[in-house]
């Protein structure tokens, strides 16, 4: 009766075990709700129409984000433009075209290798090459090439996973009744891909949105929003600061009041950048 | 019927054309990364190197004192600044993996499939937060905090260089935070693929949950837990803008007490403001760094290889 | 390849420049490129082009001022800063990549000998500061000598209370770090146990540490830290000129060759600083106006 594992007895190491595992996932929920309640906390109250809408001005005194956020976008529009392109193609290259070998081995070697360099030494490799040896200087040019890096890997791979889970059939079909291959994954891969092409893209905005230490050295701290409308043009070539930038620099002169606004400002981007991940991944189980 | 098959075969050549130039853009594009990491790789290489050979390489991987701005006699010795970010990485590994696993286990394991499904998304945020914002927390909470902390530990200490709480302990904190999601989620995913078949033979032998989960589900997920610490490592070494504030920034022995700087907050801070032999010198920094990453790459492609393998 | 991309793109970028220039009708007899030496001939029309500034961190809020003034004053020009230190400002400058590089310090003979000229645009001082709550505010030079030199520990061995002295500092390339340490005379013998990059950070550091020291341009001084006096003298503009204070040093706007020989535009921007306006400036940053 004893030995019976209906009343077997509970094991303290299992008690033990137990209470670590909840102690363990408790302090990662604990973790993000302190953080995000703590930053939303202090920094909530910043953020008004000013904040959004002004620059920082020693003469008039007042302080905003605007140019920061015309920045991020400049950033976040023109890296997309060019990496989205770039990062499908690679991937319909290595999952349509391409035929097992040395190759395609050394594309997703270097593409691992790629999604697994710090920011830091993009940051460097852009100051360096785009910035001095091509001339742009600290410029939004060089942060959006520096970006593409970057964010290439993340594209690649999610635009992969997504063309992997079309089935065979639809290409056998395609090919089948005698559409080339452009053909067949224009009208038929890419259209099924598209929501893990578009998660790919979404995560790739919150990488850009939340990068700091690559934009530092490229993209370059300015501030200001242009005066003329000649002036959006010749943004690009000068030096913007997107929001995580500027809250680096906030905080290196020690502004926190300021810096929580901007945080606030930019976990907000980061949980509607979560929920549209989430919705697009929903929608893609569903089909 | 002739003209019919002329326009056929026209048609046909033109497909071809257009077929062909999309192979080559197509080819071209998968290329993109290979031209990157070679580019990147050359430019640290070509930017690195030089100091080595001006100022030495015993004196700059093999020597601790930092004085690149002195006007008499700069030194460029970095073995601190090396040793910081091995020992802090170390440090955040043996606080943070542990934790990381466990939560894994909590999500793959002993969640309900609700409780799991409300959990995960704090992960994700986790991995979503911008480093400069953790940056910002690691200042207003953690240094004051880890001040105290060290005047209690050192009250009675008249040698000990306080540091205000920003210390090599305050950078491994914000360090051990950060590679928690990227732990979780491996770790989970892992232990997900173990086959259910041995968990319910260990059940049938008798085994509780909790013997299960840690005599037969992590052993059969072991490679999976160790890329995951490794991809952990590569996180922690080169993270710069959260600990770039936390940590004193002075270079000293890696002591949780001190004030240390590690190899990307050397970046982070004298970047901008060096000029000639310490400007080279911090691209030396950038290639020990850039080494430490392609040895991290290559284990985790060998890791992730043998994973497949393992799963089929 | 690439490089031929990015020429291409330059050119686009150009050509819309002046198209958008000659749109907007500035009234710009010559069609400007971006380089400041476009504008030489033209004598009498309004400014346009961009001026480039780079350096010290401490000059941020007197450079930012003026560089808001001058552009709100010439809406054709664009004035860009980048704060990365004093050396490597002068290091820019000297390398041609900038007009103006910005130092905290008076210039280096070597970099002198490079062709940078020294214009010195502000006297600051360096004020000393403590957390609001040390009672000791008054050092004499050698106990500040001891302190940063990491003789002195404590602060009951200057009198204070007894909790240990947070030593904070700049880190190396800091104009500010390379005149305080000089006019004390203790260059590279300084043992810091927080190495900041930027004045605002010092200014943080030291009002949420209790028991920190450290040393910011007298400007940015606010009430959430204490500026201690040095040898019984406070930290104010008025002993600065009198010269009683005596940690004081130049803001310099350093150019290649005189101002004389510097594209129009740049002399433009060091009238602009000499004028009332421009001094008024100056001031209203809580710096000292060079006579």
């Amino acid at each position: 009766m004893e030995a019976s594992i209906y009343n077997k007895k509970r094991r303290w190491q299992d008690v033990i075990c137990y209470g670590l595992i909840y102690l363990a996932a408790g302090l990662v929920v604990v973790l993000l709700v302190g953080m995000l309640g703590y930053v939303f906390g202090n920094g909530l109250s910043v953020i008004d129409l000013g904040f959004l809408t002004k620059v920082r001005s020693t003469l008039k005194g007042t302080d905003g984000v605007a140019g920061n956020i015309l920045n991020t976008i400049y950033l976040v529009v023109l890296t997309l433009l060019i990496a989205t392109p770039l990062g499908v193609g690679g991937a319909i290259y290595l999952n349509e075209y391409a035929k097992p070998g040395r190759l395609v081995r050394m594309i997703e070697f270097t593409t691992e290798t790629l999604s697994g360099i710090p920011s830091i030494i993009f940051g460097m490799f852009g100051m360096e090459f785009f910035g001095r040896a091509l001339g742009l200087g600290y410029s939004i040019v060089n942060g959006v090439l520096t970006m593409t890096l970057m964010i290439l890997p993340l594209i690649t791979r999610n635009t992969q996973e997504a063309l992997k889970t079309v089935p065979d059939s639809y290409r056998h079909g395609a090919i089948g009744m005698g559409a080339g291959r452009w053909y067949m994954i224009r009208t038929i891969l890419l259209p099924s891909a598209l929501p893990g092409i578009l998660t790919g893209v979404i995560l790739a905005i919150g990488r850009i949105v939340g990068e700091s230490a690559a934009l530092l050295f490229t993209a370059g701290s300015g501030y200001f929003l242009p005066k003329t409308a000649a002036g959006y043009w010749e943004k690009l070539g000068q030096s913007g600061g997107t929001l995580s930038v500027e809250l680096y620099l906030r905080m290196s002169k020690g502004e926190y009041t300021m810096a929580f606004g901007i945080a606030a400002t930019l976990l907000f981007i980061v949980v509607v950048i979560n929920l549209l991940t989430k919705l697009i991944v929903k929608k893609l189980r569903r089909e | 019927m002739i003209k019919q098959e002329m326009s056929l075969s026209k048609k046909q050549k033109g497909k071809a054309i257009v077929e062909s130039v999309a192979k080559y853009i197509f080819t071209i594009c998968a290329i993109a990364s290979i031209i990157a990491v070679f580019s990147i790789t050359f430019y640290m290489i070509q930017k690195g190197t030089p100091a080595l050979f001006e100022v030495g390489i015993k004196e700059i991987l093999f020597h601790t004192v930092w004085e690149p701005a002195s006007k008499t006699e700069p030194q460029y010795g970095i073995l601190y600044i090396i040793l910081t970010s091995i020992v802090g990485t170390a440090m955040a590994i043996l606080i943070g993996v542990p934790i990381g696993v466990l939560a894994a286990i909590f999500l793959s394991e002993v969640a309900s499939d609700k409780v799991a499904a409300l959990v995960k998304p704090v992960v994700e945020l986790l991995a979503g937060i911008p480093s400069v914002v953790y940056g910002l927390l690691g200042i207003m909470i953690l240094n004051p905090l880890i001040y105290q902390l060290e005047q209690k530990i050192y009250a009675d200490s008249t040698t000990h260089q306080f540091t205000g709480g920003k210390n090599l302990l305050a950078g491994v904190l914000v360090l051990a935070i950060m590679i928690l999601p990227t732990v979780i989620n491996m770790t989970e995913s892992s232990l997900r693929a173990v086959p259910v078949q041995l968990r319910a033979a260990s059940y049938a032998l008798g085994a509780s949950k909790i013997q299960t989960i840690f005599h037969v589900v992590l052993p059969a997920a072991k490679s999976g837990v160790i890329t995951a610490i490794v991809l952990g490592i590569g996180r922690a070494i080169g993270e710069a803008m959260a600990i770039s504030f936390v940590a004193g920034n002075s270079v000293n022995a890696p002591f949780p007490f001190h004030s240390v700087r590690f190899l990307t907050t050397a970046l982070v801070s004298e970047m901008e403001y060096s000029a000639d032999t310490h400007r080279e010198v911090l691209f030396t920094i950038g290639l020990v760094l850039f080494a430490f990453i392609m040895l991290i790459n290559l284990l985790i492609g060998k890791l992730l290889k043998k994973n497949e393998k393992k799963h089929g | 390849m690439l490089n031929k991309m990015m020429n291409k793109f330059r050119k686009v970028v150009a050509v819309a420049c002046v198209a958008g220039l000659a749109l907007t009708g500035c009234g710009n007899e010559n069609a400007n490129s971006t380089s400041t030496k476009g504008t030489e001939s033209d004598t009498t029309k309004k400014l346009s082009g961009t001026i480039s500034l780079a350096g010290s961190t401490s000059m941020e809020k007197l450079a930012n001022a003026l560089q808001e003034a001058f552009m709100e004053e010439n809406p054709g020009v664009t004035v860009e800063v980048e704060y990365s230190g004093s050396s490597a400002g002068v290091e820019s400058l000297i390398s041609g990549s900038v007009d103006i590089g910005n130092s905290s310090r008076a210039l280096k003979d070597s970099e002198k000998e490079s062709g940078a000229v020294e214009n010195i645009v502000a006297i600051d001082g360096i004020a000393v500061i403590v957390d609001k709550n040390n009672t000791v505010v008054d050092l004499t030079k050698d106990e500040l000598i001891s302190i940063y030199t990491g003789a002195a520990t404590n602060w009951s061995e200057l009198g204070g209370a007894d909790q240990p002295i947070v030593v904070v500092g700049r880190e190396a390339g800091s104009g500010t770090r390379g005149a305080f340490e000089e006019l004390l005379g203790i260059e590279d013998a300084c043992t810091y146990a927080n190495e900041l990059s930027s004045t605002g950070a010092v200014m943080a550091t030291v009002a949420a540490t209790p028991g920190a020291i450290g040393y910011v341009s007298l400007d940015v001084i606010d009430d959430s830290v204490i500026a201690v006096a040095l040898n019984g003298v406070a930290a104010t503009v008025e002993n600065i000129k009198g010269g009683s204070y005596f940690l004081s040093r130049p803001f310099v706007m350093a150019t290649k060759g005189a101002i004389s020989e510097q594209s129009e535009l740049v002399q433009a921007w060091f009238g602009f600083i000499q004028s009332d306006a421009g001094k008024s400036i100056v001031e209203q940053v809580g710096l000292i106006v060079n006579d």
